[in-house]
């Protein structure tokens, strides 16, 4: 299975580099949608099926459907992309990359910890009993907590859809 | 003698070698079972264009297709010859890329949800996949970008319009499937399909535990195909054909038999997780009487579908909408919790 692992990690790689640089607003959606079909791939290969199918599931089934759909009813046309193409100089890049080239050390020193031992994964299968009884075991308050914040996001749309009478 | 000698010889090796290797054996026996499932879906697929025709003329007082072969099955071949020596034209304005993927999306999500469906006892791809039925909820939001990107790439008003209201019409239904069919996984106590089939088998089929779950599925996955009444995306009447108004020859073909082999996916999958799959009496000893009832139960939801054309009007975009928030979630949630309880119940007595 690593073979499956580090294909679906260089798409998943590839696609979203593919995404911030491509000019075109829907064209870098379906590049993101790739993105996490292949971190869902990530995840199978690394025996956690639950985890993969609700990555596809909620991001790339629901959550990148309302992108795309906010992008469609926006139709942007082709003054958008020139207007991208202007702001992708490589000024803009210097900024982001250095940022990113920090964290990258520290995920390299945290995945191959000098004299350490290194962090095995897919040492068995992670299902959806699994994931059930730790979510509902020893995480139920952050579960909990996650329901108050989201019904607080449930009021505030109720709130801003209300139609005046 | 001297020709078949080391032909003997080649074949002797082989043979001891596969019999070394049983695990090749197997995929490719697994193998050749994907595709004769693959193929065998497409040509009911297929042979339901015919099918629709004739049985919306038989409840319409009217003939349908009749004159082409026997009964007018030649009707599908003629169909099929007109549709692949069409001119594939695409319009210089639509957006390329996007509109040559649509009709793939369209045409492999709804055929890769067909491995989920058990025909026979030991015929199907995916029966023990641990994630079973979370596939198809999967491969459903996947599907939905065919009619987006196909109504989007399409750069035409009538397109556009379709690919939206098929977004909406999705956002309203995805949530409600999921939570109507946890009654039946809570059940099984697995996502595994083989594992339902058998639950089924042993106890009783969940049309009578999980009715109102299977009403809400049964909505839910008629909205999946984009079959009416949920055509609102291709809406003739007012969209031209909706999201599919640009595409021509093959490409249109594509989404043709995609909508198509969406019905049979759903009429399959309804049977396996509501109606006991291939069980009756007698299937576990002979596979193909499984086959059998398995063919019987799935044709009777295809007619339903059928019928259900035959026989509804449209409902407006907001109705569908309001339908699935207000009615049909509330009702899932219920039936949900009710199960629930129920288990808990008869865990505790």
């Amino acid at each position: 299975m690593e073979i499956a692992f580090y294909l679906a990690a260089a798409v998943a790689v590839i696609s979203t580099m593919m995404s911030v640089t491509n000019p075109n607003p829907v064209h870098a959606l379906l590049y993101l949608i790739v993105s996490l079909l292949a971190v869902a791939m990530v995840f199978f290969s690394i025996g956690a099926p639950f985890a993969g199918i609700l990555e596809i599931i909620v991001y790339a089934g629901a959550i990148m459907v309302l992108f795309v759909f906010v992008v469609m009813m926006l139709n942007l046309g082709r003054a958008t992309i020139e207007q991208e193409k202007r702001w992708l100089r490589w000024q803009a890049w210097i900024g982001p990359s250095a940022l990113s080239l920090v964290l990258l050390f520290e995920l390299v020193r945290v995945l191959h910890p000098i004299g350490g031992d290194k962090h095995m994964v897919g040492y068995g299968t992670i299902g959806a009993r699994e994931v059930g009884m730790a979510l509902f075991g020893p995480y139920l308050l952050a579960v909990e907590l996650a329901s108050m914040l989201l019904l607080a996001a449930l009021v505030a749309a109720f709130h801003l859809g209300r139609h005046e009478d | 003698m001297l020709r078949t000698g080391p032909l003997h010889a080649a074949r002797a090796a082989m043979i001891t070698w596969f019999s070394n290797h049983p695990e090749v054996v197997d995929a490719i026996i697994a193998s050749l079972k994907a595709l004769v499932l693959l193929f065998g879906s497409v040509i009911v697929a297929a042979m339901l264009i015919w099918v629709e025709r004739r049985l919306l003329g038989v409840w319409q007082d009217r003939y349908g297709p009749n004159r082409v072969g026997p009964f007018g099955l030649g009707q599908v071949v003629a169909d099929m010859i007109k549709i692949f020596f069409k001119e594939d034209w695409m319009p210089p304005f639509v957006d390329k890329p996007a509109f040559l993927i649509a009709p793939l999306v369209a045409m492999t999500t709804m055929m890769m949800a067909f491995v989920l469906v058990p025909v026979a006892p030991g015929w199907n791809v995916a029966g023990d996949l641990n994630i079973g039925v979370l596939l198809f909820f999967a491969l459903a939001g996947l599907a939905v970008y065919a009619v987006m990107l196909g109504g989007w790439s399409s750069n035409s008003k009538y397109a556009l319009l379709g690919g939206l209201r098929s977004a909406a019409q999705m956002l309203s239904y995805e949530v409600f499937m999921g939570v109507a069919l946890m009654g039946v996984v809570m059940e099984t106590g697995s996502f595994a399909v083989n594992d339902i089939i058998a639950y089924q088998g042993a106890h009783h089929w969940f049309i009578l535990t999980q009715f109102f779950g299977f009403c809400t599925f049964a909505l839910a996955a008629v909205a999946t195909t984009h079959r009416h009444p949920f055509d609102l995306p291709e809406a003739e009447q007012e969209l031209a054909a909706g999201y599919h108004t640009e595409y021509s020859g093959m490409k249109f073909g594509m989404f043709f038999v995609a909508e198509y082999v969406g019905v049979v996916v759903v009429s399959g999958l309804l049977t396996t997780l509501y109606f006991g799959g291939w069980h009756g009496p007698g299937a576990e000893s002979h596979a193909w009487l499984g086959f059998i009832y398995f063919f019987i139960k799935t044709f009777i939801f295809i007619m339903l579908f059928i019928l259900l054309r035959g026989a509804l009007p449209r409902p407006r975009y907001d109705q569908v909408m309001a339908g699935g928030w207000k009615f049909c979630l509330p009702l899932a949630l219920v039936n949900m919790l009710v199960t629930g309880a129920v288990i808990l119940a008869n865990q505790g007595g």
